[in-house]
């Protein structure tokens, strides 16, 4: 029978829709209201110090819309005007400076595509297979372009010399909002490729990523990314603040625990399908997608097993990997229509291939919470439906 | 080369900013308190959260407790337990809390708290005064329970190389653990309002005539912006529980001190037996300052600046009947 959406004149193709002035910034439209941050509420005790996570089950390509981005406070995401912006930088430098938000658009500035992971995505499927979607499971990492000034020029505008051998000196970094949530980050770093970001995608960074000025520090764990960043101190060593020693800190199965755990290794995960993402088309073809990441260095490779792990096929990456950055992978199949255990395994220029949980768990124990970067299984069942799953 | 931007920073700004306290002691500043003084501190600025014996309420941090767990399933992790530095604690506590009222605690409230809280843990007894010169005579358990980030030898190294591609477990591949026997995860709120439309529509359209005279719906939605900053404790609306303070539906005309169910401080539980009862007046009056207001209440917040706020709020909360 020919389709009345195709034979009958609809009423979007005879009237008008909304003019120019409806929504001056725009809004998704209401059929994808569904793609939003979600937030576990009993994660934690409150929503002012706690965490949101990415849709990543619904969207595709690389870039996280802002408003998509997940986000994570300690205590809440504050109001700071530009004007009422202040960066200090202070301590072993020639002159303590002050900037304002004005003085920062004076610096030559870069663009930079990264990802941002919070050091306790996937946390929760430590001890087993808890959260039934990529979006809880993998959903508290975003990708965005920053626009910002290197941090090595800000430290070069006050000096190092007063700072000597700059081999064991550290920066500690502190923003704010009531938590400061305070990082002390190795000088080494600090001088490479952290940014004083000011703009994502292409605009003013939203209130809940730290309006007006955030820290970047690609590759390495979300906490130290500080947000509404107001200080800066040179120092000889590091603070050993609540946030990298109390928190941040992986305890391992004899009670020991690692400290200063900053990079976050190669991962991935399958996007879709997945169990807020199911399979609705039946049998045919079938496209696979997922992303993967390394705070280590550029992905140079995905395989994507269908079978729990038994055998692996090498998925087409969209575009090559780049440093400290989102990839996204497809796996361009058919789907025969029977149970599928479906996994995921990026390797990173480095030659690391991400491991499995039991690999994880044989090194580590169950107790580390963060920096769990383990291959994830889906199981998809014949009519479609997906759980997650862990697997022999 | 210098582009000459920024401004010299001034003294007192440094002051004023740079607190942070070292493992070492720098930045420690002088000054001193005990665990009877912190105990009485901690029972009106931080037990709501962190219970009266720092044994943590909820969700809320566990502050105690826990020494020999952390080689155990689900260690607990406190003050005492876990943390390596006691000037980690201070700087800490003297940053950012108590929580929702950051940076108001003196160095000695600081010293006193900090004592209270190691000797909650057992670490002290009630009559050592912490000081910034006695602060290294505190042995904290797990100093040497940590090392540098090793994974570039124990893991690293093994987890590299071309991997498997056939056969690379024994078959058959079988499901150990399914993500819906625990079923923790968020429902789907699929009849939520659609965002921004509904919910503005009925806030513009305000209730008409009889509630109009009562109540001023526009003065109410400012409230509800005020409002976030006591949402952290306080709940109203149909859910509402009870939570680090008392559910605030009806509280507008109701007796000091009677949420049912809710742990009051003594003096106001007092206060309501003596007849106190929040009229606008008063609950304006407490909101301002609620330290000076009521001495020795649970509720940690400074308190509200400005005389707008305190009047959209309490309009707020006259939208919320029992």
């Amino acid at each position: 029978t020919p389709d009345p959406l195709i034979t009958e004149v609809q009423e979007w193709a005879q009237g008008f829709g909304d003019g120019v002035d409806e929504t001056p910034y725009g809004l998704p439209i209401a059929h994808e209201r569904d793609v939003i941050r979600r937030n576990v509420e009993w994660l934690t005790a409150d929503t002012v110090s706690s965490i949101n996570f990415t849709p990543i089950h619904a969207l595709d390509g690389t870039i996280t819309p802002q408003g998509c981005a997940f986000e994570r406070h300690h205590s809440g995401a504050i109001d700071l005007k530009k004007e009422d912006y202040r960066l200090m930088i202070n301590g072993l430098v020639d002159t303590p400076l002050v900037f304002t938000y004005g003085d920062l658009e004076r610096f030559p500035r870069e663009n930079h595509v990264y990802f941002c992971e919070c050091a306790a995505n996937t946390g929760m499927e430590w001890a087993g297979a808890q959260l039934n979607g990529a979006q809880f499971t993998h959903g508290m990492i975003h990708n965005m372009e920053y626009t910002g000034v290197p941090l090595r020029m800000l430290l070069e505008e006050a000096g190092l010399d007063t700072a000597g051998d700059l081999k064991d000196k550290w920066v500690f970094v502190e923003g704010a909002d009531a938590s400061s949530n305070g990082r002390s980050i190795p000088m080494e770093k600090a001088l490479d490729d952290c940014l004083i970001a000011f703009k994502a995608n292409g605009e003013a960074l939203r209130k809940e990523h730290g309006y007006p000025v955030r820290l970047v520090v690609p590759g390495w764990e979300g906490n130290m990314w500080v947000k509404w960043i107001r200080r800066i101190e040179v120092m000889d060593g590091p603070v050993e603040s609540r946030e990298e020693t109390s928190k941040y800190t992986d305890t391992l199965a004899d009670g020991i625990s690692r400290k200063w755990t900053w990079a976050m290794d190669a991962k991935s995960v399958v996007t879709s399908p997945s169990p807020q993402s199911p399979i609705t088309h039946g049998k045919g073809p079938l496209v696979i997608s997922g992303l993967a990441w390394s705070g280590n260095g550029a992905i140079t490779r995905v395989d994507v097993s269908k079978d729990g792990g038994m055998s692996w096929q090498t998925a087409r990456l969209a575009k090559p990997g780049e440093k400290m950055a989102l990839t996204r992978f497809y796996l361009d199949t058919e789907w025969d229509g029977s149970e599928m255990l479906l996994q995921s395994r990026a390797m990173d220029d480095t030659g690391y291939v991400q491991p499995t949980k039991a690999q994880l768990r044989e090194v580590r124990g169950l107790n580390s919470i963060y920096h769990n970067n383990c291959i994830q299984t889906w199981l998809v069942r014949a009519n479609g439906e997906t759980e997650n799953v862990e697997v022999s | 080369d210098r582009l000459g931007l920024g401004r010299a920073a001034l003294p007192e700004e440094i002051a004023a900013w740079d607190g942070d306290v070292r493992p070492d002691g720098t930045g420690l500043p002088v000054g001193s308190g005990d665990a009877i003084i912190g105990e009485e501190i901690f029972a009106t600025q931080c037990a709501a959260c962190h219970g009266d014996f720092a044994e943590g309420i909820d969700n809320w941090p566990k502050l105690a407790g826990g020494i020999d767990t952390l080689y155990h399933d689900d260690p607990l992790k406190t003050v005492g337990s876990y943390w390596p530095y006691l000037s980690t604690a201070f700087d800490y506590i003297k940053r950012s809390m108590p929580y929702g009222n950051a940076g108001t605690l003196s160095d000695d409230e600081t010293y006193a708290l900090l004592a209270y809280i190691l000797y909650s843990n057992d670490l002290i007894d009630d009559d050592f005064v912490l000081s910034n010169e006695t602060f290294f005579d505190v042995e904290m358990p797990n100093a040497d329970g940590f090392i540098i980030d090793d994974r570039a030898e124990t893991e690293y190294a093994q987890w590299r190389g071309e991997p498997c591609m056939e056969n690379c477990k024994p078959e058959p591949v079988s499901v150990t653990m399914r993500a819906m026997v625990l079923d923790v995860t968020p429902q789907e709120e699929a009849e939520a309002p659609a965002e921004g439309t509904i919910v503005a529509e009925s806030a513009a359209q305000a209730e008409p005539e009889v509630v109009a005279a009562l109540f001023d719906a526009d003065l109410a939605e400012e409230g509800e912006k005020v409002f976030r900053k006591c949402k952290s404790c306080h709940q109203v609306g149909e859910d509402a529980k009870n939570r680090v303070g008392p559910i605030l539906n009806g509280i507008v005309g109701k007796p000091a001190g009677a949420v049912e169910g809710f742990r009051y401080s003594k003096p106001m539980a007092a206060a309501g037996e003596e007849g106190l009862v929040w009229s606008e007046a008063e609950l304006i009056a407490f909101l301002a300052n609620p330290k000076d207001y009521m001495r020795g209440t649970k509720m940690a917040f400074a308190g509200l600046r400005k005389e707008d706020d305190l009047v959209a709020v309490v309009e707020y909360l006259k939208s919320f009947g029992d």
